[in-house]
Protein backbone atom coordinates (compact mmCIF):
# COMPACT_ATOMS: atom_id res chain seq x y z
CA UNK A 1 0.00 0.00 0.00
CA UNK A 2 1.00 3.62 -0.40
CA UNK A 3 0.02 6.36 2.22
CA UNK A 4 0.09 9.60 2.16
CA UNK A 5 -0.35 10.95 5.53
CA UNK A 6 -0.19 14.94 7.01
CA UNK A 7 0.77 15.84 10.50
CA UNK A 8 -0.10 15.27 13.36
CA UNK A 9 -0.78 11.75 13.00
CA UNK A 10 -2.85 9.39 14.93
CA UNK A 11 -2.76 6.20 16.08
CA UNK A 12 -5.55 4.75 13.98
CA UNK A 13 -2.95 5.61 11.27
CA UNK A 14 -0.25 3.73 11.91
CA UNK A 15 -2.15 0.46 13.34
CA UNK A 16 -3.00 0.24 9.28
CA UNK A 17 0.75 0.58 8.16
CA UNK A 18 1.95 -2.89 7.33
CA UNK A 19 6.36 -3.17 6.91
CA UNK A 20 6.54 -3.00 3.03
CA UNK A 21 3.93 -0.17 2.36
CA UNK A 22 5.22 2.98 1.38
CA UNK A 23 4.70 6.59 3.25
CA UNK A 24 4.93 10.14 2.11
CA UNK A 25 4.98 12.17 4.88
CA UNK A 26 3.84 16.45 4.69
CA UNK A 27 3.91 19.17 7.55
CA UNK A 28 6.10 18.97 10.21
CA UNK A 29 8.82 16.67 11.47
CA UNK A 30 11.73 17.02 14.03
CA UNK A 31 15.59 16.02 13.73
CA UNK A 32 16.83 14.06 16.48
CA UNK A 33 19.81 12.42 16.87
CA UNK A 34 22.48 11.23 19.29
CA UNK A 35 22.57 14.39 21.46
CA UNK A 36 18.96 15.10 21.12
CA UNK A 37 17.78 11.86 22.20
CA UNK A 38 19.88 11.97 25.59
CA UNK A 39 19.02 15.66 26.65
CA UNK A 40 15.33 14.61 25.87
CA UNK A 41 15.80 11.72 28.05
CA UNK A 42 17.44 13.39 30.94
CA UNK A 43 14.53 16.09 30.83
CA UNK A 44 12.11 12.79 30.92
CA UNK A 45 13.61 11.83 33.68
CA UNK A 46 13.84 14.95 35.71
CA UNK A 47 10.02 15.32 34.82
CA UNK A 48 10.88 18.98 32.44
CA UNK A 49 8.95 19.29 29.58
CA UNK A 50 10.67 19.81 26.64
CA UNK A 51 10.40 23.15 24.50
CA UNK A 52 8.57 21.13 21.70
CA UNK A 53 5.57 19.09 21.51
CA UNK A 54 6.17 16.01 19.24
CA UNK A 55 2.67 14.06 20.35
CA UNK A 56 1.17 12.97 17.26
CA UNK A 57 5.13 14.27 15.66
CA UNK A 58 7.43 12.41 13.39
CA UNK A 59 11.00 11.94 14.41
CA UNK A 60 13.66 11.91 11.66
CA UNK A 61 17.11 10.51 12.79
CA UNK A 62 18.78 13.36 11.34
CA UNK A 63 21.68 15.70 11.53
CA UNK A 64 21.57 18.05 8.33
CA UNK A 65 24.20 19.83 6.91
CA UNK A 66 22.85 23.62 7.28
CA UNK A 67 23.88 26.94 6.25
CA UNK A 68 22.53 30.40 6.91
CA UNK A 69 22.55 32.67 4.26
CA UNK A 70 21.07 36.03 4.76
CA UNK A 71 19.98 35.12 8.12
CA UNK A 72 17.64 32.18 6.59
CA UNK A 73 18.59 28.73 6.99
CA UNK A 74 19.21 26.49 4.44
CA UNK A 75 18.96 22.86 4.39
CA UNK A 76 21.58 21.91 2.15
CA UNK A 77 21.39 17.86 2.61
CA UNK A 78 19.40 15.86 4.75
CA UNK A 79 19.54 12.29 4.90
CA UNK A 80 18.91 10.41 7.78
CA UNK A 81 21.72 8.76 10.05
CA UNK A 82 22.32 5.38 11.98
CA UNK A 83 18.80 4.65 14.15
CA UNK A 84 20.76 2.16 15.97
CA UNK A 85 22.45 4.55 18.03
CA UNK A 86 19.28 5.94 19.37
CA UNK A 87 18.39 2.57 20.68
CA UNK A 88 18.86 3.14 24.18
CA UNK A 89 16.99 6.43 24.48
CA UNK A 90 13.88 5.68 21.72
CA UNK A 91 11.81 3.45 23.63
CA UNK A 92 11.16 6.23 26.47
CA UNK A 93 11.04 8.66 23.97
CA UNK A 94 7.85 7.00 22.11
CA UNK A 95 6.37 6.17 25.64
CA UNK A 96 6.48 9.32 27.15
CA UNK A 97 6.22 11.70 24.43
CA UNK A 98 4.09 10.13 22.24
CA UNK A 99 5.45 10.77 18.37
CA UNK A 100 3.64 8.40 15.84
CA UNK A 101 6.53 7.60 13.33
CA UNK A 102 10.44 7.78 13.53
CA UNK A 103 12.34 7.86 10.30
CA UNK A 104 15.99 6.80 10.05
CA UNK A 105 18.11 4.42 8.29
CA UNK A 106 19.57 0.94 9.20
CA UNK A 107 16.24 -0.15 11.79
CA UNK A 108 16.51 -0.50 15.32
CA UNK A 109 16.38 -2.85 17.83
CA UNK A 110 14.06 -5.35 20.29
CA UNK A 111 13.09 -2.57 22.67
CA UNK A 112 12.03 0.07 19.98
CA UNK A 113 10.09 -3.10 18.32
CA UNK A 114 8.24 -3.77 21.67
CA UNK A 115 7.11 -0.27 21.98
CA UNK A 116 6.11 0.67 18.64
CA UNK A 117 3.72 -2.57 19.03
CA UNK A 118 2.72 -1.28 23.07
CA UNK A 119 2.32 2.28 22.08
CA UNK A 120 0.97 2.09 18.57
CA UNK A 121 4.20 3.47 16.27
CA UNK A 122 5.92 2.72 13.33
CA UNK A 123 9.70 2.56 12.08
CA UNK A 124 10.07 4.09 8.24
CA UNK A 125 13.01 3.78 6.70
CA UNK A 126 14.56 6.74 3.52
CA UNK A 127 17.30 5.80 2.06
CA UNK A 128 21.05 6.67 3.80
CA UNK A 129 23.14 9.08 2.30
CA UNK A 130 20.18 10.02 -0.17
CA UNK A 131 20.94 13.39 1.42
CA UNK A 132 20.02 15.80 -1.43
CA UNK A 133 17.25 14.20 -2.32
CA UNK A 134 15.77 14.31 1.11
CA UNK A 135 16.65 18.01 1.42
CA UNK A 136 14.44 18.55 -2.21
CA UNK A 137 11.63 17.69 0.01
CA UNK A 138 12.30 20.03 3.25
CA UNK A 139 9.82 23.56 2.59
CA UNK A 140 11.28 25.28 5.65
CA UNK A 141 13.24 25.80 8.73
CA UNK A 142 10.46 26.40 11.23
CA UNK A 143 12.44 26.09 14.50
CA UNK A 144 15.74 25.14 15.81
CA UNK A 145 16.01 24.10 19.08
CA UNK A 146 19.52 23.74 21.43
CA UNK A 147 22.10 24.78 18.76
CA UNK A 148 24.46 24.76 20.94
CA UNK A 149 24.73 21.46 20.98
CA UNK A 150 26.16 21.76 17.21
CA UNK A 151 24.44 21.99 13.67
CA UNK A 152 24.18 18.06 13.37
CA UNK A 153 23.14 17.65 16.72
CA UNK A 154 20.27 20.26 17.19
CA UNK A 155 16.69 19.83 16.77
CA UNK A 156 15.63 21.36 13.42
CA UNK A 157 11.95 21.63 13.10
CA UNK A 158 10.95 21.26 9.25
CA UNK A 159 8.21 21.53 7.16
CA UNK A 160 8.21 19.13 4.72
CA UNK A 161 5.90 18.05 1.58
CA UNK A 162 5.66 14.38 0.13
CA UNK A 163 8.80 13.26 2.04
CA UNK A 164 9.16 9.45 0.49
CA UNK A 165 8.75 7.20 -0.23
CA UNK A 166 9.84 5.79 2.89
CA UNK A 167 9.45 2.41 3.43
CA UNK A 168 7.32 1.04 6.79
CA UNK A 169 10.46 -1.24 7.81
CA UNK A 170 9.22 -2.03 11.89
CA UNK A 171 5.16 -2.19 12.02
CA UNK A 172 3.17 -2.15 15.48
CA UNK A 173 2.36 -5.98 14.69
CA UNK A 174 5.88 -6.67 15.82
CA UNK A 175 7.61 -6.74 12.05
CA UNK A 176 10.47 -5.85 10.70
CA UNK A 177 12.79 -5.99 7.53
CA UNK A 178 15.43 -6.21 9.45
CA UNK A 179 15.15 -9.74 10.80
CA UNK A 180 17.10 -11.95 9.09
CA UNK A 181 16.99 -16.04 8.46
CA UNK A 182 20.67 -16.28 10.40
CA UNK A 183 21.53 -15.23 14.29
CA UNK A 184 23.69 -13.01 15.00
CA UNK B 1 43.71 31.55 -0.95
CA UNK B 2 46.71 30.45 -3.05
CA UNK B 3 46.69 28.17 -6.16
CA UNK B 4 47.79 25.39 -4.02
CA UNK B 5 44.39 25.78 -1.37
CA UNK B 6 42.35 26.42 -4.11
CA UNK B 7 43.23 23.17 -6.34
CA UNK B 8 41.88 21.22 -2.98
CA UNK B 9 39.04 23.13 -2.29
CA UNK B 10 37.87 22.40 -5.84
CA UNK B 11 38.79 18.94 -5.39
CA UNK B 12 36.68 18.92 -2.10
CA UNK B 13 33.64 20.39 -3.44
CA UNK B 14 33.77 18.09 -6.91
CA UNK B 15 34.25 14.92 -4.19
CA UNK B 16 31.33 15.70 -1.71
CA UNK B 17 28.48 16.04 -4.94
CA UNK B 18 29.90 14.00 -7.81
CA UNK B 19 30.12 10.69 -7.18
CA UNK B 20 33.16 8.65 -8.99
CA UNK B 21 31.33 7.26 -12.34
CA UNK B 22 32.66 3.76 -11.50
CA UNK B 23 30.82 3.71 -8.42
CA UNK B 24 27.73 5.40 -10.13
CA UNK B 25 27.40 2.13 -12.37
CA UNK B 26 28.03 -0.13 -9.75
CA UNK B 27 24.90 1.05 -8.04
CA UNK B 28 23.44 0.99 -11.54
CA UNK B 29 24.11 -2.63 -11.77
CA UNK B 30 23.42 -3.54 -8.28
CA UNK B 31 19.96 -1.74 -9.37
CA UNK B 32 19.78 -4.34 -12.09
CA UNK B 33 20.66 -7.69 -10.36
CA UNK B 34 18.33 -6.76 -7.49
CA UNK B 35 15.18 -8.43 -7.36
CA UNK B 36 13.31 -7.27 -3.90
CA UNK B 37 11.41 -3.96 -5.09
CA UNK B 38 11.63 -2.55 -1.58
CA UNK B 39 15.77 -2.77 -2.33
CA UNK B 40 15.10 -1.71 -5.55
CA UNK B 41 13.28 1.25 -4.83
CA UNK B 42 16.37 1.93 -2.30
CA UNK B 43 18.61 1.89 -5.21
CA UNK B 44 16.70 3.81 -7.68
CA UNK B 45 16.28 6.70 -4.86
CA UNK B 46 20.29 6.76 -4.55
CA UNK B 47 20.94 6.81 -8.26
CA UNK B 48 18.47 9.70 -8.40
CA UNK B 49 20.32 11.72 -5.23
CA UNK B 50 23.37 10.89 -7.03
CA UNK B 51 22.10 13.20 -10.71
CA UNK B 52 20.51 15.50 -8.49
CA UNK B 53 23.36 16.27 -5.94
CA UNK B 54 25.77 16.65 -9.85
CA UNK B 55 23.54 18.45 -10.59
CA UNK B 56 22.95 20.69 -8.02
CA UNK B 57 26.83 20.94 -6.84
CA UNK B 58 25.36 19.91 -3.08
CA UNK B 59 27.06 17.25 -1.21
CA UNK B 60 25.39 13.96 -1.86
CA UNK B 61 25.13 13.05 1.60
CA UNK B 62 24.43 15.40 4.81
CA UNK B 63 27.30 13.29 6.34
CA UNK B 64 30.44 15.51 4.48
CA UNK B 65 32.29 12.86 6.50
CA UNK B 66 35.60 12.90 8.01
CA UNK B 67 38.35 13.79 4.87
CA UNK B 68 41.71 11.59 4.53
CA UNK B 69 43.79 12.58 2.23
CA UNK B 70 46.78 10.13 0.62
CA UNK B 71 49.57 12.40 -0.45
CA UNK B 72 52.54 11.34 -2.65
CA UNK B 73 54.98 13.70 -2.88
CA UNK B 74 58.61 14.34 -3.75
CA UNK B 75 60.21 16.93 -1.17
CA UNK B 76 60.34 20.10 -3.26
CA UNK B 77 56.70 20.52 -2.01
CA UNK B 78 56.81 21.06 1.83
CA UNK B 79 54.88 19.28 4.04
CA UNK B 80 53.71 22.34 5.74
CA UNK B 81 52.53 24.34 2.97
CA UNK B 82 50.46 21.56 1.68
CA UNK B 83 48.61 21.15 4.84
CA UNK B 84 48.72 24.70 5.62
CA UNK B 85 46.40 24.27 2.16
CA UNK B 86 44.11 21.58 3.33
CA UNK B 87 43.48 23.40 6.52
CA UNK B 88 42.77 26.47 4.35
CA UNK B 89 40.38 24.66 2.14
CA UNK B 90 39.05 22.43 4.81
CA UNK B 91 37.97 25.70 6.54
CA UNK B 92 36.83 27.51 3.63
CA UNK B 93 34.09 24.35 2.18
CA UNK B 94 33.04 24.32 6.17
CA UNK B 95 31.74 28.01 6.09
CA UNK B 96 30.43 27.91 2.57
CA UNK B 97 28.42 25.31 3.76
CA UNK B 98 29.77 22.40 1.87
CA UNK B 99 30.98 20.51 4.59
CA UNK B 100 29.14 20.46 8.06
CA UNK B 101 30.77 20.86 10.95
CA UNK B 102 31.53 17.07 11.85
CA UNK B 103 34.95 17.09 13.57
CA UNK B 104 34.49 17.57 18.01
CA UNK B 105 36.89 17.23 20.41
CA UNK B 106 36.27 13.54 21.32
CA UNK B 107 35.69 14.10 25.24
CA UNK B 108 33.75 17.21 25.67
CA UNK B 109 32.11 16.53 22.40
CA UNK B 110 32.59 20.60 21.31
CA UNK B 111 32.66 20.98 17.48
CA UNK B 112 35.78 22.51 16.55
CA UNK B 113 33.14 24.33 14.33
CA UNK B 114 35.80 24.53 11.22
CA UNK B 115 36.71 20.73 10.90
CA UNK B 116 40.23 21.42 11.60
CA UNK B 117 41.86 19.78 14.89
CA UNK B 118 44.86 18.06 16.15
CA UNK B 119 44.96 15.24 13.79
CA UNK B 120 42.04 16.14 11.30
CA UNK B 121 41.90 16.45 8.29
CA UNK B 122 43.85 13.09 8.38
CA UNK B 123 46.77 13.05 6.31
CA UNK B 124 49.02 10.11 5.09
CA UNK B 125 52.45 11.21 3.26
CA UNK B 126 54.38 9.09 1.38
CA UNK B 127 57.05 9.64 -1.15
CA UNK B 128 56.31 9.95 -4.84
CA UNK B 129 57.75 11.34 -8.15
CA UNK B 130 55.31 14.67 -8.59
CA UNK B 131 52.32 16.14 -5.96
CA UNK B 132 49.47 13.87 -5.91
CA UNK B 133 46.47 14.67 -3.39
CA UNK B 134 43.91 11.66 -2.90
CA UNK B 135 40.94 12.33 -0.85
CA UNK B 136 39.08 10.02 0.51
CA UNK B 137 35.36 10.58 2.35
CA UNK B 138 33.99 8.78 4.99
CA UNK B 139 30.78 9.05 6.91
CA UNK B 140 30.11 8.14 10.65
CA UNK B 141 27.77 5.43 9.50
CA UNK B 142 30.49 3.20 7.35
CA UNK B 143 33.30 4.06 10.30
CA UNK B 144 31.37 3.35 13.06
CA UNK B 145 31.15 -0.13 12.33
CA UNK B 146 35.00 -0.85 11.09
CA UNK B 147 37.22 -2.47 13.02
CA UNK B 148 40.80 -4.12 13.75
CA UNK B 149 42.12 -7.00 15.41
CA UNK B 150 44.70 -8.98 15.44
CA UNK B 151 44.38 -12.93 14.85
CA UNK B 152 46.28 -15.87 15.69
CA UNK B 153 48.16 -16.63 12.72
CA UNK B 154 46.90 -20.47 12.52
CA UNK B 155 43.48 -19.15 12.02
CA UNK B 156 44.53 -18.53 8.40
CA UNK B 157 42.50 -17.71 5.07
CA UNK B 158 39.84 -19.20 6.82
CA UNK B 159 39.74 -17.28 9.92
CA UNK B 160 40.14 -14.45 8.24
CA UNK B 161 37.29 -14.83 5.78
CA UNK B 162 35.19 -15.82 8.64
CA UNK B 163 35.88 -12.18 10.47
CA UNK B 164 35.17 -10.53 7.33
CA UNK B 165 31.76 -11.85 7.39
CA UNK B 166 30.67 -11.88 10.87
CA UNK B 167 31.56 -7.99 10.51
CA UNK B 168 28.94 -7.97 7.61
CA UNK B 169 26.29 -9.63 9.35
CA UNK B 170 26.86 -7.79 12.40
CA UNK B 171 26.79 -4.37 10.75
CA UNK B 172 24.27 -5.21 9.16
CA UNK B 173 21.95 -2.57 7.49
CA UNK B 174 23.75 0.33 9.48
CA UNK B 175 26.72 0.86 7.25
CA UNK B 176 24.39 2.44 4.46
CA UNK B 177 24.92 -0.90 1.74
CA UNK B 178 25.54 -1.82 -1.07
CA UNK B 179 28.99 -0.93 0.68
CA UNK B 180 32.09 -1.16 -0.82
CA UNK B 181 34.84 -3.34 2.06
CA UNK B 182 38.52 -2.39 2.50
CA UNK B 183 40.71 -4.92 4.23
CA UNK B 184 43.93 -4.64 5.57
CA UNK B 185 45.65 -8.23 6.31
CA UNK B 186 49.19 -8.28 7.88
CA UNK B 187 51.31 -5.42 8.88
CA UNK B 188 50.47 -4.34 12.31
CA UNK B 189 47.20 -3.05 13.84
CA UNK B 190 47.71 0.32 12.68
CA UNK B 191 49.21 -0.38 9.45
CA UNK B 192 46.73 -2.45 8.81
CA UNK B 193 44.01 -0.10 9.26
CA UNK B 194 45.81 2.22 6.92
CA UNK B 195 45.97 0.12 3.99
CA UNK B 196 42.63 -0.83 4.40
CA UNK B 197 41.67 2.68 3.66
CA UNK B 198 43.94 3.16 1.00
CA UNK B 199 42.17 -0.17 -0.21
CA UNK B 200 39.43 2.04 -1.13
CA UNK B 201 40.68 4.33 -3.62
CA UNK B 202 40.87 1.21 -5.98
CA UNK B 203 38.40 1.48 -8.83
CA UNK B 204 35.39 -0.90 -8.46
CA UNK B 205 36.80 -3.99 -10.16
CA UNK B 206 40.01 -3.59 -9.98
CA UNK B 207 41.64 -6.73 -8.54
CA UNK B 208 44.96 -7.31 -6.64
CA UNK B 209 47.80 -7.99 -8.53
CA UNK B 210 48.18 -10.85 -6.38
CA UNK B 211 46.61 -13.50 -7.62
CA UNK B 212 46.11 -14.89 -4.09
CA UNK B 213 44.09 -11.88 -2.56
CA UNK B 214 42.51 -11.12 -5.57
CA UNK B 215 41.08 -14.59 -5.23
CA UNK B 216 40.21 -13.80 -2.27
CA UNK B 217 38.80 -10.87 -2.75
CA UNK B 218 36.35 -12.65 -5.35
CA UNK B 219 35.46 -15.18 -2.24
CA UNK B 220 34.86 -12.23 0.54
CA UNK B 221 32.64 -10.47 -2.37
CA UNK B 222 30.03 -13.82 -3.09
CA UNK B 223 30.29 -14.60 0.34
CA UNK B 224 29.04 -11.25 1.57
CA UNK B 225 26.15 -11.06 -1.12
CA UNK B 226 24.95 -14.39 -0.09
CA UNK B 227 24.17 -13.00 3.19
CA UNK B 228 20.97 -11.35 1.60
CA UNK B 229 21.06 -7.86 3.57
CA UNK B 230 20.61 -5.53 0.49
CA UNK B 231 20.10 -2.11 0.17
CA UNK B 232 19.85 -0.35 3.33
CA UNK B 233 19.49 -3.62 5.50
CA UNK B 234 16.16 -4.03 3.92
CA UNK B 235 16.66 -7.44 2.55
CA UNK B 236 18.27 -8.29 -1.18
CA UNK B 237 20.85 -9.58 -3.32
CA UNK B 238 23.46 -6.76 -3.80
CA UNK B 239 25.10 -6.62 -0.25
CA UNK B 240 28.80 -5.03 -1.08
CA UNK B 241 29.64 -3.72 -4.49
CA UNK B 242 33.18 -4.84 -4.50
CA UNK B 243 36.04 -5.42 -1.47
CA UNK B 244 39.97 -4.41 -1.97
CA UNK B 245 42.49 -6.01 -0.03
CA UNK B 246 46.20 -4.28 0.74
CA UNK B 247 48.37 -6.59 2.33
CA UNK B 248 51.69 -6.33 4.06
CA UNK B 249 54.29 -8.55 5.60
CA UNK B 250 53.48 -8.97 9.47
CA UNK B 251 55.51 -10.86 12.71
CA UNK B 252 55.22 -14.44 12.84
CA UNK B 253 53.52 -14.58 15.58
CA UNK B 254 50.65 -12.28 14.42
CA UNK B 255 48.07 -11.50 11.75
CA UNK B 256 46.98 -7.91 12.03
CA UNK B 257 43.59 -7.43 10.33
CA UNK B 258 41.33 -4.28 9.84
CA UNK B 259 38.21 -4.09 8.10
CA UNK B 260 37.29 -1.20 7.29
CA UNK B 261 33.65 -0.47 6.07
CA UNK B 262 32.45 2.60 2.96
CA UNK B 263 28.65 3.39 2.44
CA UNK B 264 27.18 3.38 -1.36
CA UNK B 265 28.11 6.87 -1.48
CA UNK B 266 31.84 5.94 -1.90
CA UNK B 267 33.19 9.91 -2.39
CA UNK B 268 37.08 9.63 -3.44
CA UNK B 269 39.05 11.97 -6.39
CA UNK B 270 43.02 12.65 -6.53
CA UNK B 271 44.66 16.01 -8.31
CA UNK B 272 47.91 15.74 -9.46
CA UNK B 273 49.64 19.04 -9.61
CA UNK B 274 52.95 20.29 -11.02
Amino acid sequence: MIYEVSTPIDENFVRKLKVGDLVYISGVVFTLRDRAHSKLVEMIRKGEEPPFDLYGGVIYHCGPLAVKRNDKWDIVSAGPTTSMRMEIFEGDVIRRLKPRLIIGKGGMGENTLKTLIEVGAAYLAYPGGAGVLAASAVKKVLNVFWLDLGVPEAVWVLEVEKFGPCVVAMDSHGKSLYKRGYST
Amino acid sequence: MDDLASAIFDLICDVQSNLPEDVEKALARAYEIEDSDVAKLQLKMLLENVKLARELKRPICQDTGLLTFFISAEKKHFIKDVEEAICQAVKKATSLGLLRPNVVNPLTRISYGDNCAHGNPIIYWEVGEELEISLLVKGAGSENVSLAKVLDPEVGVEGIKEMVVKAVVEADGKPCPPIFLGVGIGGTIDLATKLAKKALLRRVGERSRDPLVAKLEVELLEAINSLGIGAMGLGGKVTALDVFIEMAGCHTASLPIAIVFQCWAHRRGSIRLT
